[in-house]
């Protein structure tokens, strides 16, 4: 039966599913650098003005809600955790396992786009939003304001990557509960497993850069 | 007479000829030409607004467009020819096509994204489409913030959207092409018998995936600038709009690589076969591909000398602008060295391959003068700057393009196309484009600015002459499209391999059956075996 998904996922191009597998992966890296390249340019201005304005980026990142950033750094790391669990169940063919951490991943990843909401409404609450609408009494106020459009643009963007990573999830949830997967045939879970993991390590950078370091400059 | 034995064949293009069969196409083959249309739409998009700013140069007060109009139009020229016809058009087109074929394999390593990768880039394009009849954008293809981000009143955002959106057309096709050189390659192909062609484009795909996401962040970033008002470039925040000079530099001067690397390719591939010989120093060739690639991203300063960027990082900037010329120059001397003593046959392909080792080579000395410090104050922003851009772009890939796609016609239509007419367009592109952007070097050491709608009178002959000059260059472009379409129906049946080249894309018949090779190849040599010997059934043209 495995032998039969086998023929069946391999493509066209590729003559066997060692050489269709690594090429999925290679994809899979070089996509992420393409990534880290996109959010180099964000990181690299932020390095910039942060240098520049450290008063005001101080400032901006004492706004910011500690708790909630570390609950939610705690949240991503479980759920690496659990999709790391997942890759491991797809390899073993157990599809159970499989299920439950597919599931248990997107929960965390719900999760972590939730506090984040809180966060954002927080934030609009406050009048912290940079825009016509922002109110600061300060007198780096406009240093404040460029913290926050780094803020909302790198976790707005980080953001934007887990709700795919989400959908990607749920497109493996469905795909495993029709048994699409099996111990000879894994690639989609553990390319995107690449990608969640990704994911992951843009926000832990992103939580001492925007939360931590600039706190105590 | 050969047509009926030519029209059963089943081969990529007659297997089915439902509209639904293209549209839903993952053949490599069939992509490159859903991209040679659509870049070609973009291309008469250019050229139009390209022959009424022409024309509006005419008189020194402007003939056609003053002020806004006239802003309008050379960001219009700019934002199609730059992102939706030059970066796109060689990899795209030919890349597609020829890369499975030249490495043995049935396919790209991705189609499905590959097909995607076309309707992305429709996608943006058709939304840059819209944003310029419903009124256009002013900011030139620069987008420089604040400009951009603050001030212009014209259709920015929905362009921005269009061209970041098209931005992941190339940063797939880039991964597309990384992934099927280092796993699809047919047996016995190593490294060191790759064709050059194929060298070029893994030059070219680190280029697209490396930078491509960079100047996406910073269009990005005025787009959100503009909608959500956030100000990461906007000085009264404190906000420093240099900033965004160098991201989208460090794009866009690579940017110029992903357009001449692809060309330097196929001139590789026409001069070695039209020698009949080896291509000179092989390693040295493909190397150098990789090199400019890389040093190519540190060189982006150079565009900012007078932006006000540190004087430090100019005199960096400086020197590794003047290092990209020697990879450069190792192409242009290898070109040369192949075509010496070898047995040189001036078709079509050819005669473009020696108009880009020409124009090539004026644009990259004439680069020179603006990557050194001092002369680069007086030049900025001058018409030596626009002539030196052109003569890389226009008759450095461009011309590049046009040789590949009259070599790879009859492999791509099984059709060859007229020789004579194909050899008079040849001159006449080349004649048509010295007289038409010569004398903007001239113009522009004299003091004339770009992006100006008007110019004082003493300029006017100079500005005829280019005009002129444009006309010349149009006349070299129609005239292959009416005789490439009159091929296609009444061309002569081409046969598999009409020039007898080396390469395994002409091992397949003309046009290449679907899945391209019925066994896959296993490959013994290199790609550049030539018999060192005239090409059988032609005259001799003449020996260098």
């Amino acid at each position: 039966m495995s032998e039969h998904q086998d023929t069946v996922a391999l493509q066209h191009q590729f003559d066997d599913a060692e050489q269709q597998f690594e090429a999925s992966a290679l994809g899979m890296w070089a996509f992420l650098i393409t990534e880290i390249m996109f959010f180099g340019g964000l990181f690299t201005l932020f390095l910039v003005y942060v240098s520049a304005y450290a008063q005001g980026f101080a400032e901006g990142s004492r706004h910011l809600d500690l708790t909630l950033g570390a609950v939610n750094t705690v949240v991503l790391i479980g759920s690496s955790l659990t999709m790391a669990m997942a890759v491991w169940s797809a390899q073993v063919g157990r599809r159970t396992p499989l299920l439950l951490f597919l599931a248990l991943t997107m929960l965390l990843g719900l999760a972590f786009l939730g506090i984040k909401v809180v966060e954002y409404t927080h934030k609009f609450d406050q009048h912290l939003v940079p825009g016509p609408g922002f109110r600061l009494e300060s007198p780096v106020a406009n240093h404040v304001q460029l913290f926050f459009s780094f803020y909302f643009a790198m976790t707005g963007m980080h953001a934007l990557h887990m709700v795919v990573g989400v959908g990607l999830l749920g497109v493996l949830l469905v795909q495993a509960w029709r048994g699409s997967y099996s111990a000879e045939y894994f690639n989609p879970v553990e390319i995107s497993g690449l990608y969640w993991h990704f994911v992951d390590i843009v926000w832990i950078f992103l939580f001492p850069l925007l939360y931590l370091v600039a706190r105590h400059t | 007479m050969s047509t009926v034995a030519f029209e059963r064949k089943v081969n990529y293009l007659n297997v089915d000829h439902r509209v639904r069969s293209w549209l839903l196409t993952t053949d490599h083959k069939r992509i490159g030409i859903l991209y040679l249309l659509a870049i070609s739409v973009f291309f008469v998009v250019g050229a139009v607004s390209a022959a009424i700013i022409r024309l509006s140069l005419f008189t020194p007060e402007g003939a056609l467009l003053h002020g806004q109009a006239y802003n309008k139009m050379f960001s219009l020229h700019g934002i199609t020819m730059i992102f939706f016809f030059l970066i796109p058009s060689i990899p795209a087109v030919l890349g597609n096509f020829l890369l499975p074929l030249m490495i043995g394999a049935r396919d790209v390593a991705f189609p499905r994204l590959n097909l995607m990768s076309w309707y992305v880039f429709v996608l943006g394009g058709t939304f840059t489409l819209i944003a310029a009849t419903t009124g256009g954008v002013d900011t030139g293809w620069t987008f420089y913030a604040p400009y951009s981000s603050i001030y212009s009143n014209t259709n920015v955002t929905l362009t921005a959207v269009g061209v970041f959106i098209t931005g992941f057309s190339s940063i797939l096709t880039g991964l597309n092409f990384l992934v099927t050189i280092h796993k699809l390659r047919a047996p016995g192909l190593t490294w060191s018998r790759l064709p050059l062609f194929v060298w070029a484009h893994y030059a070219t795909s680190l280029i697209m995936i490396l930078g491509t996401p960079v100047v996406a962040m910073a269009i990005l970033l005025v787009g959100l600038e503009r909608v959500l008002h956030i100000g990461i470039f906007d000085p009264a925040l404190g906000g420093d709009p240099i900033l965004f000079q160098h991201l989208f530099w460090f794009y866009s001067h690579p940017a110029v690589y992903i357009m001449i690397l692809p060309s330097m390719g196929v001139v590789s591939e026409l001069i070695a076969c039209f020698s009949r010989k080896r291509i000179f120093g092989y390693e040295f060739v493909a190397a150098s591909s990789l090199a400019i690639a890389v040093i190519g991203f540190l060189v982006w300063g150079h565009h900012m000398f007078v932006s006000g960027q540190s004087v430090y990082a100019g005199l960096i900037f400086s020197l590794l602008s003047y290092l990209v010329a020697i990879p450069s120059a190792i192409k242009v001397f290898n070109w040369t060295a192949t075509m010496y003593r070898g047995s040189v046959a001036y078709h079509a392909p050819l005669l473009y391959a020696l108009g880009f080792i020409g124009l090539f080579t004026i644009g990259g000395l004439t680069g020179l003068f603006l990557a050194n410090l001092g002369t680069d104050v007086h030049l900025t922003d001058t018409y030596f700057v626009v002539a030196h851009f052109h003569y890389i772009m226009v008759g450095g890939a461009i011309t590049g393009f046009m040789g590949g796609l009259h070599f790879w016609w009859p492999k791509i239509t099984g059709r060859l196309y007229p020789e004579v007419w194909s050899r008079a367009a040849a001159l006449l592109l080349f004649v048509g484009f010295n007289l038409t952007f010569f004398p903007q070097f001239i113009l522009g050491y004299n003091g004339m600015l770009r992006r100006t709608y008007t110019y004082p009178p003493e300029f006017q002959v100079l500005n005829v002459m280019s005009t002129a000059g444009a006309s010349i260059l149009a006349a070299g472009y129609l005239i292959p499209v009416i005789y490439l379409l009159w091929s296609l129906r009444y061309g002569q049946a081409a046969g598999p391999n009409p020039w007898e080249a080396a390469g395994l894309e002409w091992t397949t018949p003309s046009p290449p059956p679907a899945s391209n090779f019925d066994k896959t190849p296993v490959v013994t040599h290199e790609a550049y075996a030539y018999e060192e010997a005239p090409l059988p059934g032609v005259p001799e043209v003449g020996r260098v």
